[in-house]
């Protein structure tokens, strides 16, 4: 009886291969349910020590306890990649989400973008983060909690700004600006240079220093990795063990529709192909998937927001139904989020969903408004740009080292919340070592200018 | 729901995670840094604690979880999102609950509304918080005084009792035997070394404070209540601070009577003030009991500051009697107003003890939040110094 859903694996894998998908081997293990909320909350198996990931593992417990969500399997891309199972799995949740994770894994494996972020990373993040976890804690030997706390209070509150379309390893800013073409030599220049031999020299061109930054950087950990007047080499690994990591997160941040979704359409296609899995086992297995990608809790009528496994399980659905499996794979490996929703979710199928958007209202009700598909679809997705953060980038450091950093609040609709922001420049301030501040605007549009949270 | 995996028995470990929960590791940090964010706010716990009626041992104090903090737009009124279900444009779907778009919840949402905690303080802690770095201002030893004769740990020796065994020292003895080949016993009685004991005579820093406390009746149950409250604090932390402290407690209206500690912290009183009433009884107890060139004397009063008019000249004399026998002399105004123009009565008695080169100070309170402030006012090293400034009297 030992092992009965493991026995499901390979076959499954086989009929995933007849069927098309290709991915780097993955390892099953079954782990402990509270392994599972740590993996959730922490993001990898393994990864750094830090305070707010305490007090989120708190918020989850009681959570839990109010009857909140049940994670089945976390996975996680590489080669191989890593699929953790909750052991409270009953034989049907597991042969359910064994398919679902080679559904992943076949994602992972052919997206451009986590291809691209992977060939960054490598196919070792799971490793890798590990390896960060325990050079901090050997950190934390060396410089004592408290100074290596001050880093990751900085660098994990910038962990949404870093710049996936720039390398994992980029170069420092060019030192110079870039020296001028010189003049087309005519007959008039060649002259005037006869002349005069000093006044020749004096043509010279001199190398100009490139301002830094040379335009606004968007990758904050990278800057201040770089840039950061008197940051220690120590401080510098974590700042950079952090961006790595967040490279890592991007793609899985900017394809949760996408990639949940086509989990969800090839556990569900798996299934209904597989005649070797017992009828009970499929009936139960079924039940459990209908439960995943349901977009409503029982006994609601509405809901007031879009369940991602849901909503990309019946866009992957639609795009099959329509053009084939050979066109949804190619959208698999070419898209994101954002050209997923806005490309293939049409008029008809939010329909078919029920999708609409609501506004609160100054009384606090909220109400359903006018139908209209591009905003709706620019509603799904507009949490997610910018790594789902405020256009804040790093605009000068002054000659007295102040770091100023410029929000984006045009794009953005709106300024900071000044209050939070104000305590973000503080963690700032503490690893950059001369002052930081923040122009954003406030409630009435009018220039903010902020400074660093003065220490209790 | 069980897998076989989860069979019970013969199961090996999976992993190093069925040993150690970093959840649980990262949360006993933040629960520390919530400590360290309590104690920046000792003043409104001190204030807020109850500690003086229900005696207990440890103050239960609601707290927030500490957010870790990102950058976020303002939150907008008319929030947008996208729902599903049946509805129709126009239809109202009760009231808002969480404002936030769909993408609000992305990587690091840190909104956790509502949870509270209470974490339970010692009041040994609060204590050990509040006075850091606070002691008696011009605390002086006393020559020829009585001296404490005290055990020190002083050296080694081959022999003495099991209890005295200093293990480290003995092991070290051994290892150096071996190193030397002399034998290759394990250990040998020779190796063994006890820890000795001295007794060590050390000058004496005697010391008695007296607390005086205004009860007429214009001290309303308020006033009391924080008066007792900062003598609280003090008690508690002199009692920490210094081996050999006594304590009077002296409460006065238009008479004086000494109470004991428990007694005095649940005295109430009526009728009018006179001053010269409860300082007179602090100098009679003071030079019946205690010999000033033995003893440092200290007197902490807490009054409204009203006093009879007819009794400032009575007053006056006693209060300089007093700064003779007395290293230090504070005042604690109970002050509901703290804007008054003119001082009162019982301050310009005070002021008049400094002018006259007595180690003095008063320091107003108007409100619980004060006490924490009025303790480090009268302990800190810089009353310290404004006392030693102003030599007291009564130095044989």
């Amino acid at each position: 009886m030992r092992q009965t859903w493991r026995s499901y694996v390979p076959r499954l894998e086989e009929l995933a291969h007849t069927l098309g998908l290709n991915w780097s081997p993955v390892i099953f293990e079954a782990v402990p349910d509270s392994f599972m909320s740590e993996i959730a909350i922490y993001g990898l198996p393994v990864r750094m020590p830090h305070w707010s990931f305490g007090a989120r593992y708190i918020y989850q417990l009681v959570q839990r306890h109010m009857g909140y969500s049940r994670l089945f399997e976390v996975v996680f891309p590489g080669n191989p990649g890593h699929a953790y199972l909750a052991s409270s799995n009953g034989l049907a949740d597991n042969i359910l989400v064994t398919a679902h994770v080679l559904g992943h894994a076949d994602f992972s494996n052919n997206n451009m973008l986590f291809r691209r972020c992977q060939e960054q990373v490598s196919e070792h993040i799971v490793e890798h983060a590990a390896s960060h976890a325990r050079q901090i804690e050997r950190d934390i030997e060396a410089h004592g909690t408290g100074a290596v706390e001050q880093v990751l209070d900085a660098a994990l509150s910038l962990e949404q700004y870093v710049d996936v379309d720039q390398a994992l390893r980029r170069e420092r800013y060019a030192e110079y600006l870039p020296a001028k073409v010189p003049p087309i030599d005519d007959a008039f220049r060649a002259r005037y240079a006869s002349l005069d031999a000093g006044a020749a020299a004096a043509l010279q061109p001199r190398r100009i220093r490139a301002p830094v930054p040379p335009h606004p950087e968007r990758d904050l950990l990278w800057f201040i990795a770089n840039y950061a007047p008197e940051l220690e080499s120590w401080e510098r690994d974590i700042f950079l063990a952090v961006r790595e990591e967040s490279f890592y997160f991007y793609p899985v941040f900017a394809t949760q529709i996408m990639n949940e979704g086509w989990a969800s359409y090839w556990h569900a296609r798996l299934l209904r192909e597989a005649d070797f899995i017992p009828q009970a086992a499929y009936l139960d297995a079924i039940k459990c998937h209908s439960d995943v990608v349901r977009p409503i809790a029982a006994g609601e009528q509405v809901a007031l927001s879009v369940n991602p496994y849901h909503l990309g399980f019946t866009l992957w659905e639609s795009v099959v139904e329509h053009s084939g499996i050979d066109v949804a794979r190619r959208i698999m490996c070419e898209d994101d989020d954002f050209s997923f929703v806005r490309n293939h979710l049409t008029r008809e199928v939010a329909a078919d969903m029920g999708l609409f958007r609501f506004q609160s209202q100054d009384n606090g009700q909220i109400k359903v408004i006018a139908e209209d598909i591009d905003a709706l679809r620019e509603s799904l997705v507009g949490g997610k740009y910018n790594f789902g953060a405020p256009r804040v980038a790093a605009a000068e450091v002054r000659a007295d080292g102040t770091l100023v950093l410029v929000h984006d609040h045009q794009i953005d609709g709106s300024g900071l919340d000044s209050e939070r922001a104000r305590m973000v420049l503080q963690y700032v301030q503490r690893v950059w070592r001369r002052p930081v501040l923040l122009k954003t605007v406030d409630e009435s549009s009018r220039p903010l200018e902020l400074a660093a949270a003065v220490s209790a | 729901m069980n897998t076989d995996e989860h069979e019970a028995g013969h199961r090996p470990i999976n992993g190093w995670y069925e040993l150690f929960s970093r959840g649980s590791r990262d949360w006993l940090r933040h629960s520390e840094k919530v400590r360290e964010a309590v104690r920046e706010h000792l003043p409104q716990i001190v204030a807020e604690a109850d500690i003086i009626n229900d005696g207990a041992r440890t103050v239960r104090i609601p707290v927030r979880m500490l957010e870790h903090y990102r950058f976020r737009l303002q939150s907008r009124g008319n929030a947008q999102g996208v729902g599903q279900g049946k509805a129709k444009p126009g239809d109202v779907l009760g009231q808002a609950e969480a404002p936030a778009g769909p993408g609000q919840k992305g990587a690091g949402g840190t909104e956790r509304g509502g949870i509270e905690l209470m974490l339970e303080f010692k009041v040994d802690d609060l204590i050990d918080w509040l006075w850091e770095d606070l002691q008696l201002p011009n605390l002086q030893t006393r020559i020829g005084a009585t001296e404490d004769s005290d055990w020190k740990r002083e050296g080694w020796d081959r022999r003495g009792a099991r209890s005295r065994l200093d293990r480290r020292r003995s092991l070290r003895e051994a290892v150096k035997r071996r190193a030397h080949g002399a034998s290759p016993a394990g250990f040998t009685d020779e190796d063994l070394r006890f820890r000795q004991l001295t007794r060590r005579r050390q000058p004496a820093t005697r010391a008695v404070v007296f607390f005086l406390l205004d009860v007429s009746g214009s001290m309303t149950e308020r006033d009391r209540h924080l008066a007792k409250t900062f003598f609280f604090w003090v008690v508690a932390g002199l009692r920490r601070e210094y081996r050999y402290l006594e304590t009077v407690f002296v409460a006065h209206t238009t008479e004086a009577w000494e109470f004991n500690e428990a007694d005095f912290f649940k005295v109430a009183g009526s009728g009018g003030t006179v001053t010269s009433a409860g300082l007179a009884k602090v100098r009679e107890i003071a030079e019946a009991r205690f010999n000033p060139a033995s003893c440092n004397i200290y007197l902490f009063y807490a009054s409204d500051g009203d006093n009879a008019v007819d009794d400032r000249d009575p007053a006056h004399a006693e209060l300089e009697t007093l700064g003779k026998l007395a290293r230090y002399a504070g005042y604690l105004e109970i002050a509901p107003n703290s804007h008054r123009s003119s001082p009162t009565e019982v301050a310009r008695l005070f002021d008049q003890m400094a002018a006259g080169g007595g180690a003095s100070g008063r320091f107003p309170v108007s409100g619980p939040d004060d006490i924490a402030a009025a303790v480090r006012h009268f302990f800190s090293a810089e009353a310290q110094a404004a006392a030693a400034a102003a030599p007291a009297g009564g130095t044989p």
